[in-house]
């Protein structure tokens, strides 16, 4: 399969500051990849080298094979939304998509179209300068959209919208993705990709420290741990832990275990006569499988290493 | 799945295709922001607003006589406005021909400034353009077409037709020691000027062909006397002129006149005061020419000028509206870039159009189109309609060809558009609004000013109307500096030290080098 989108190297330095120190990374057509990472990763930075937008000192992004700055009727190729914010207030919504269709060589047919795709119908004759963030991340999608492109850039589109919108964002993405279009979405916060992305990239520090699907990434945050939930926690508690096991709290009724298996803590807990009402293998949430990924990429270990299981 | 990666578009597929979808965009840009399109139409409002009601409160009225008339001007063969009034002793000629005399001097007085209020200070002296020779001319009538060669006390002989051309022959005056031979030659419509030292070997001065010379003219000595100009300084850097009476008298004789001419034996030549002014009355003659002759010797003493005038007002006197409706330009076009960069508009411009100088370009093509069509909307408006109230008013308006008309109207839309793209890329390069049309001010309009304004010395305000982006406001000049005129040529009075063209190409050239910095600085800087 042809990557849509290649970041190859790329390096970058804004005086002492190292924006991007090595970023590679390749999204694909047919699935939403989350970029994600703590703010000052390098996520924005990376979309505006791709986007020609910024120039990289080493390194280079292609997408479809070729440069930004190459590419003619570029908004055709490549959509992109990268601040919902930049609009001028006195122009309408409508003629806002108006100029960029017009840019491309498209009619205002197209512009009609893609305002009711996002909703926008009743309000595109009025000020661009009157739209809550919310209405204004819904413009930025439609003229991301506007060029029908085969490839998606969306910088935290999440942001401002209702949870209606949210959803109805989860839904168009992972639509757009089905048709088979490459859609990049970054975020710094993992809760967003959860039911949206397939695939992650997760960066820190200018560079990736993970490429990978959503899937294999809560398989590895969850590794040998095990939830049990337990009306007597100080009991079953103090029983794991003689039999050499780590507890960690998760909430009044939930401890996670490490270091034994799910059927010896059953026996133990039986012989102990520790009432439990449910033992599970562990499934981490994206968030945790992220912290533990984050604390890597920012250099901010536990200095105990019985603090190492999350516990949020 | 994978084909989806490489949709083939068929927009923009060549470059200049992908241009003109570019402008069409910066185009549905601009007139989508109503305050641009109202700003535009402000500067056109102001120029029209400002230039029609000046013209309708201007009111000018002249005396002939007792009688009060409106003012008029003698106007030329070729419609320009000029001056013609000279001392003319003639004969009648029919057909080709010619007319051979010998100048032997020229003297004159001279009126200065009172020494003593009320005496007239009156000294002997001709000035630089006092003229005599020999003319052809149709008829008698004020501004008829002619063709003459001449002496003059300071420009040597010249050969000059129609009023505004003129060509320079021999240097030098005429003195009782060393006189002057002139000869004038027709042949059909082509008149041949000649000129020697001792009536022997000749020197071609010139040929000429009138614009409209009947078969039989008016053939004979002239002189001609221009008032004296005396310009003094005012307290504030302005200047006064003063233009004072002065007279020439000049001597002819050897006088021999060739073809058919009318009552040849014994036939007396006729003498007329061309373009005399008259005193208050309307009988007696003010300032009057006059002549003797004695034994085929003529003593002709003339007074006035027979040259292009500028004496009047131009149609470009109507555009005082023009600085206002400038900044209004200005502030637009500033707007239309800075309003991208404050609102971080300018990328989502870039994403569309990546190849950071096109996009530039496009927006340069739509402001200048714009201005354009502003500018020319209004100079199309206010110079015809305000020069037609200017006139109506009684007012003397120095016609110029409609060429020169048009000149002057497209001149202000080239000017217009020049300063708006010049604003558009001040406003790229320092980014911020009030700055940017300050700077844009501070290049075009307020030189401009302080040019016109009379409180610079004369050659520093000629330098920067040379040097500055308001040389391009010589464009809308209408009346040229007439070199064989001496005048007080200031730009205070409406004349620029440059062509117009050229005016306007150094604003051009201000225009494309800020244009281009602010391309090099686009395309250099991550966005």
């Amino acid at each position: 399969m042809r990557a849509a989108i290649e970041v190859i190297g790329l390096r970058k330095r804004y005086g002492p500051t190292v924006a991007l120190d090595g970023m590679s990374f390749t999204v694909l057509p047919g699935r939403v990849t989350g970029f994600v990472g703590p703010n000052g990763a390098g996520k924005s930075t990376t979309m505006r080298v791709i986007l020609g937008l910024d120039t990289a000192d080493e390194g280079s992004a292609l997408v479809g094979g070729r440069p930004y700055r190459s590419l003619r009727a570029p908004l055709c190729q490549v959509g992109a939304l990268l601040d919902a914010a930049a609009l001028q207030p006195s122009r309408t919504a409508r003629n806002h998509l108006l100029w960029l269709a017009h840019s491309q060589g498209l009619g205002a047919r197209r512009v009609d179209e893609v305002i009711e795709q996002v909703g926008l119908g009743a309000v595109a004759r009025r000020r661009a300068g009157g739209f809550s963030l919310g209405m204004r991340q819904r413009l930025g999608i439609a003229a991301a959209l506007l060029g029908d492109p085969p490839v998606l850039m969306l910088d935290e589109p999440v942001n401002g919208l209702d949870p209606v919108g949210i959803v109805w964002i989860r839904g168009l993405l992972r639509s757009l993705a089905a048709e088979g279009r490459a859609v990049l979405v970054s975020s710094h916060l993992m809760s967003e990709m959860q039911d949206m992305a397939d695939h992650l990239v997760v960066a820190g520090r200018g560079r990736v420290v993970a490429d990978t699907s959503v899937a294999d990434l809560i398989a590895a945050a969850s590794d040998g741990r095990v939830t049990l939930r337990t009306t007597a926690r100080p009991e079953a508690m103090e029983v794991l832990a003689r039999a050499g096991a780590r507890v960690a709290v998760q909430d009044r009724d939930t401890l996670t275990v490490s270091g034994l298996e799910a059927g010896r803590i059953v026996a133990l807990l039986g012989a102990n006569d520790v009432p439990f009402s449910e033992v599970a293998a562990h499934r981490a949430s994206l968030e945790e499988a992220y912290m533990e990924l984050s604390r890597d990429a920012v250099e901010f270990r536990a200095t105990t290493p019985g603090d190492g299981t999350a516990t949020s | 799945m994978t084909d989806s990666t490489t949709v083939v578009t068929g927009h923009g597929a060549n470059g200049r295709d992908g241009f003109r979808h570019l402008v069409h965009a910066e185009w549905t840009k601009f007139r989508t922001v109503r305050g641009w399109v109202a700003g535009m139409a402000v500067g056109v409002a102001l120029v029209v607003a400002l230039g029609l009601m000046s013209a309708a409160g201007s009111h000018a009225s002249c005396g002939m006589g007792d009688v009060e008339t409106a003012c008029t001007l003698t106007t030329g063969p070729g419609g320009e406005a000029v001056s013609d009034r000279f001392f003319f002793v003639h004969r009648r000629l029919d057909g080709d021909g010619s007319i051979t005399v010998r100048v032997d001097s020229m003297t004159g007085q001279i009126r200065l400034p009172d020494a003593t209020p009320g005496v007239r200070n009156v000294v002997a002296g001709v000035v630089p353009w006092a003229k005599a020779g020999i003319m052809v001319k149709d008829g008698v009538r004020e501004g008829a077409s002619y063709a003459a060669v001449m002496v003059t006390a300071r420009h040597g002989v010249r050969m000059q037709h129609d009023f505004t051309e003129d060509v320079a022959g021999g240097p030098g005056g005429v003195s009782p020691g060393s006189p002057r031979w002139l000869r004038l030659t027709r042949s059909g419509g082509t008149l041949t000027g000649y000129e020697s030292d001792d009536g022997r070997r000749w020197i071609v001065v010139g040929t000429a062909r009138p614009a409209r010379l009947p078969a039989t003219v008016e053939a004979g000595m002239f002189v001609a006397s221009p008032g004296d100009l005396t310009v003094s300084r005012g307290n504030l850097g302005g200047a006064s002129v003063q233009v004072r009476f002065t007279e020439a008298t000049a001597v002819f004789d050897q006088v021999r006149l060739e073809g058919r001419v009318e009552g040849r034996t014994g036939g007396t030549w006729s003498h007329d005061d061309v373009g005399v002014a008259y005193e208050p009355g309307g009988r007696t003659p003010h300032h009057p020419g006059r002549f003797t002759e004695s034994g085929g010797t003529f003593t002709i003493t003339g007074v006035g000028d027979v040259a292009p005038s500028t004496e009047g007002m131009r149609i470009e006197s109507t555009l005082s509206g023009q600085a206002a409706g400038l900044v209004a330009v200005m502030v637009v076009a500033v707007l239309f870039v800075t309003a991208e960069h404050r609102r971080g508009l300018f990328r989502t411009t870039l994403l569309a159009a990546p190849r950071r100088g096109r996009a530039f370009a496009a927006k340069t093509v739509v402001i200048g189109a714009v201005a354009f069509a502003a500018g020319l909307t209004a100079a199309a408006l206010t110079v015809p309609l305000g020069a037609r109230i200017l006139r109506a008013n009684g007012n003397a308006v120095l016609p110029v060809s409609t060429f020169t008309e048009l000149r002057v109207v497209a001149g202000v839309a080239a000017l217009t558009a020049a300063v708006a793209v010049l604003a558009l890329a001040c406003g790229a390069l320092v980014r911020r609004g009030a700055a940017a049309v300050t700077v844009v001010a501070g290049l075009v309009v307020v030189p401009h000013i302080l040019a016109t304004a009379s409180v610079l010395p004369l050659g520093v305000a000629r330098w920067l109307l040379r040097l500055t982006p308001a040389a391009g406001f010589a464009v809308q000049q209408s009346v040229p500096e007439y070199a064989q005129v001496l005048g007080y040529y200031s730009p205070q009075g409406g004349y620029y030290p440059l062509p117009p063209l050229a005016g306007l190409a150094v604003l051009c050239g201000y225009a494309a080098l800020a244009a281009v910095l602010a391309a090099v600085r686009m395309s250099r800087a991550d966005a």
